[in-house]
């Protein structure tokens, strides 16, 4: 601590000039919830951060031309073959810039797991309610995110001009086409011409180092922006209420920790980048229009889309001369339309459904909202058949499956796969529901078996511990709507919001999505909110009442101003 | 303090074990498949009336229960007259043929005859009904070949059953095209000559002898190449990539970011 002084007089110093020590402290105070799901959206932003620095790295030899070259260099196989300049300039990185391979190696592992890692963020986010007011804004960000970054890496797969990527354009070109009335229009805009033409590479060039990463920048930064004005939300504990925050503070512990992540997040693109080859473009040979290969998968985040593709029966009619070629249509835009649309509608249904308009900062626990999860699950099994199914061709060949038995597999899982994992899931959940509600009830089994004077046996139980308990005890359910009115049905007027058709289906929607095992009641957290109507403000939310146990000024919590 | 320096310094030789055993499996994986299959078998100049009798015998032995005594062709398998010295020896000299069972493909396998009795059979099945003969070992040769040319005619008439470097794929109803590994520059010769099974037949007419040797080249030579980017991962393309992103890059991040929440804990 010797140069403390030394330190703080730089402070000063700049503190005099920015006025930026306030803000500063606050920062260096926010406090980051201890679980390890919110370092997945981490996960990502490190990865976003190297691709951007392995990226500036290739754009210093990287040449976006389409003009034909013939290869002369160090790789032998393809010495004399005709080739674009891009893909000869890709093949110089691979084989002639010092370290090229390994920045090339480590830009698209960085790009597989930036997808991914936002993947499974977002599946944390939407399987704890995390989304939920007033953080539904940020979820809808994190949703544009997750689409452009799909499209940066198409975009990036495409550059090289290697066989595959050609395929991809060739893939791409064609659901360009088969927008109806406009498609042919698009495709000659986007390719200048015909297909392959000679602009694409430029301009997807400008497209992938410039537009999107500006705007992948610019998303992220407001992403990060709200995150931190509204604070982290935190899964259910001890201690932990709705107006506070309990986690490491920014300084030193979360510095210390997410700076390691960072080099954990690193370690793992440089040992997979160095051990393992990835897109060896050498092998695919140059695009060639008349070529295509076995094995022809774009990287994994468009998948689905491919496994769409491969299902879908070839239906193509004709209007009025017109062809519309629905084998294209309806995989290229129905399935993902499904999961992106209905992730960014998702919180305002749930909000409409159960008419809950309070604030939540404290997350539920997955097994808290069974229809919501396995709704999740629904979605993670349609997304996942369509997913295999783009990689039929390998599977396949790989298992020793018949190729068109897995197509018909996937036609008809498509479809049963989503249903099982909702039944199954919900399943799940109500069961741990009730183990949970035994464990408040009843205490912990600790296999200690006693007789009792009169012979009979019984096991000793504990009551769980604090902690244990107000996690237990998160569980309120969701809200539900007012009962109908019992029986006849000229007794009672029934609310406004239940008149009408919609009004019969909120209150139906409500009931399959409150469904759960009622939490045991005399500890405080009885069901308060079942008379919730819509735009009323909510009861006092559970957990509240722990606020005060710890110390006033703990360095491990913070307060959530209101409002927010 | 110390404890925790000790513990990172155990974590650090976790992770010295973990390369040190990810190199020596790669020299070793590299030391397996880095042999280039070249062995081209000798081919019979002409064939004497003693060896078409062998030939005869062998074949009465061993297949005519599929094929005919006089190759005639059953219910059991088709007829040779015709297919030449060429089919016998790809089939035999692959281990397809005598087949076991009948699947929807024969399978490679380790051959059961060696060089002289297969070509005795060839020969005496070519004394049938003639079809093209077997390549000699010059006609297959890579040497001098344009491989330039080789990659852009195995692209556009192999990759789309062999994958783009011969690692094979899948076909319709339970057919495969096979990884072109082991392969030697007369099997692969001999295979666009006769086109087995669902393999189409590349005659001298579509590519042109020269020609086959091109291809012959370029994937004797791809295939031996090392791979400079570390693990290969099969050669098959992004699918590998994406589960090894998820199993190996996710999963192990998921595991560094549990341990280092469960950390705080412990020190709480
Ligand atoms: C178990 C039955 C069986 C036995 C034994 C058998 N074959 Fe065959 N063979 C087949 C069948 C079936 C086919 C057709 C395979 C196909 O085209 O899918 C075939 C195909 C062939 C072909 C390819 C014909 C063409 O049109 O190219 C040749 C050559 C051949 N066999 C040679 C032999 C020889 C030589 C032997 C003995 C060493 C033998 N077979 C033993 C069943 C058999
Ligand atoms: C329509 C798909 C298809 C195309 C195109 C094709 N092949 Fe094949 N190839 C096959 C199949 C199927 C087999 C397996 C035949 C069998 O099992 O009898 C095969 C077998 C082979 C084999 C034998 C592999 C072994 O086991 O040793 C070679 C060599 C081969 N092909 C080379 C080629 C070359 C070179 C080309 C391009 C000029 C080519 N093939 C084009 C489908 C194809
Ligand atoms: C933000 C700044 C970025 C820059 C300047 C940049 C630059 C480049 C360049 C020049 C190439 C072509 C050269 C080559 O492949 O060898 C490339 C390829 C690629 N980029 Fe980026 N990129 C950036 C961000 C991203 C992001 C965010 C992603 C992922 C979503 C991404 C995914 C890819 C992919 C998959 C390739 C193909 C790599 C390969 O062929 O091995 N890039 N990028």
């Amino acid at each position: 601590m010797s140069n403390s002084k030394g330190l703080g007089g730089v402070g000063v110093f700049l503190d005099d000039r920015t006025r930026g020590a306030a803000p500063a402290r606050r920062f260096m105070r926010k406090i980051f919830p201890d679980h390890w799901s919110f370092l997945l959206g981490e996960i990502a932003l490190y990865s976003f951060i190297i691709l951007i620095l392995t990226g500036i790295f290739l754009t210093l030899f990287f040449q976006p031309s389409m003009t034909d070259v013939v290869y002369h260099g160090v790789y032998h196989p393809l010495d004399g073959v005709r080739m674009s300049e891009a893909y000869a300039s890709t093949l110089n990185i691979s084989f002639d810039v010092r370290g090229g391979l390994l920045l090339r190696q480590i830009h698209h592992w960085a790009a597989l797991l930036f997808v991914g890692a936002i993947m499974v963020h977002m599946l944390r986010v939407f399987f704890t309610g995390a989304y939920r007011k007033p953080r539904e804004f940020n979820w809808i960000i994190g949703i544009a995110i997750f689409t452009i970054s799909i499209f940066e890496g198409l975009f990036g797969y495409s550059l090289p001009d290697d066989l595959l990527s050609g395929t991809g354009l060739r893939i791409t070109q064609g659901v360009l086409q088969s927008v109806p009335i406009v498609g042919t229009y698009l495709s000659f805009f986007l390719f200048g011409g015909q297909f392959p033409g000679h602009v694409i590479i430029p301009r997807l060039y400008i497209i992938h180092v410039l537009i999107i990463p500006g705007l992948l920048l610019a998303l992220i930064s407001a992403h990060l922006f709200l995150m931190f004005h509204q604070k982290h939300t935190q899964m259910p504990g001890k201690g932990r209420t709705e107006t506070n925050v309990v986690g490491a503070p920014m300084y030193p512990y979360f510095m210390a920790k997410t700076g390691a992540f960072f080099f954990f997040v690193f370690a793992v693109v440089a040992l997979l980048s160095t051990f393992a080859q990835i897109n060896p473009i050498w092998l695919f040979g140059p695009y060639n229009p008349s070529g295509i290969t076995a094995g022809s998968q774009p990287d994994f985040y468009m998948g689905a889309l491919e496994g769409a593709l491969r299902i879908m029966p070839n239906w193509v009619s004709n209007v009025g001369g017109y062809t519309i070629a629905w084998n294209v249509i309806i995989p290229a835009f129905v399935p993902l339309g499904i999961i992106f649309g209905g992730a960014a509608l998702w919180p305002f249904l749930e909000r409409w459904i159960t008419g809950d308009h309070r604030e939540h900062h404290i997350n539920d626990r997955p097994r808290n909202a069974p229809t919501r999860t396995g709704i999740g699950m629904a979605a993670v099994a349609f997304y996942g058949v369509l997913w295999l199914e783009g990689a039929n061709d390998v599977i396949a060949a790989q298992l020793h499956i018949p190729l068109y038995t897995l197509t018909w597999i996937a036609r008809v899982s498509v479809f049963l796969a989503p249903a099982v994992a909702y039944w199954v899931t919900k399943r799940i959940c109500l069961g741990l529901q009730r183990k949970d509600t035994h464990l408040l009830e009843h205490g912990v089994e600790t296999g200690i078996i006693r007789q009792l004077p009169s012979g009979e046996f019984i096991e000793v139980t504990r009551p769980v511990s604090e902690e244990v308990r107000a996690v237990l005890e998160s569980r309120t359910g969701l809200p539900q709507l007012p009962a109908p009115a019992p029986g006849e049905p000229g007794e009672g007027v029934p609310a406004p919001s239940e008149r009408g058709a919609m009004g019969k289906l909120r209150v139906r929607l409500n009931r399959v999505l409150t469904e759960g095992i009622p939490v045991p009641t005399g500890n405080g957290h009885g069901n308060g909110h079942a008379e919730l109507r819509e735009g009323e403000p909510a009861a006092v939310p559970s957990g509240a009442d722990h606020g005060r146990e710890l110390e006033a000024g703990s360095p491990d919590e913070e307060e959530r101003p209101s409002g927010h | 303090m110390s404890l925790i320096t000790a513990r990172r310094r155990r974590r650090a030789a976790g992770y010295a074990v973990i390369v040190l055993g990810l190199l020596t499996a790669g020299v070793a994986y590299a030391t397996v498949t880095g042999q280039p299959g070249t062995a081209a078998a000798a081919t019979p100049s002409s064939a004497s009336p003693k060896q078409i009798a062998e030939g005869a015998s062998l074949f009465s032995v061993t297949c005519a229960s599929c094929h005919g005594m006089n190759a005639q062709g059953t219910s059991q398998g088709p007829s040779l007259i015709g297919v030449g010295a060429a089919a016998v020896d790809f089939q035999v000299s692959t281990g397809r043929m005598p087949a076991k069972e009948i699947s929807a493909e024969m399978p490679r396998k380790p051959p059961v005859f060696d060089t002289a009795q297969t070509h005795a059979i060839a020969a005496y099945i070519a004394s049938l009904g003639g079809g093209p003969a077997i390549p000699s070992a010059a006609e297959v040769s890579p040497i001098g070949a344009d491989m330039a040319l080789g990659q852009s005619l195995f692209i556009t008439d192999c990759a789309q059953c062999h994958n783009f470097s011969g690692a094979g794929g899948a076909l319709t109803y339970g057919k495969y095209a096979p990884a072109l590994t082991h392969s030697t520059p007369t099997q692969i010769y001999e295979a666009m000559l006769t086109g087995p099974e669902a393999m189409p037949v590349f005659n001298d007419t579509t590519i042109t002898p020269a020609q086959k040797r091109d291809i012959i080249a370029y994937i004797t030579t791809v295939r031996s190449e090392a791979n400079p980017g570390g693990f290969s991962l099969g050669r098959i393309g992004p699918v590998t990539e994406g589960l090894v992103a998820f199993l190996g890059g996710i999963g192990s991040l998921v595991f560094a970011s549990i341990w280092i929440t469960l950390k705080r804990r412990e020190h709480t």
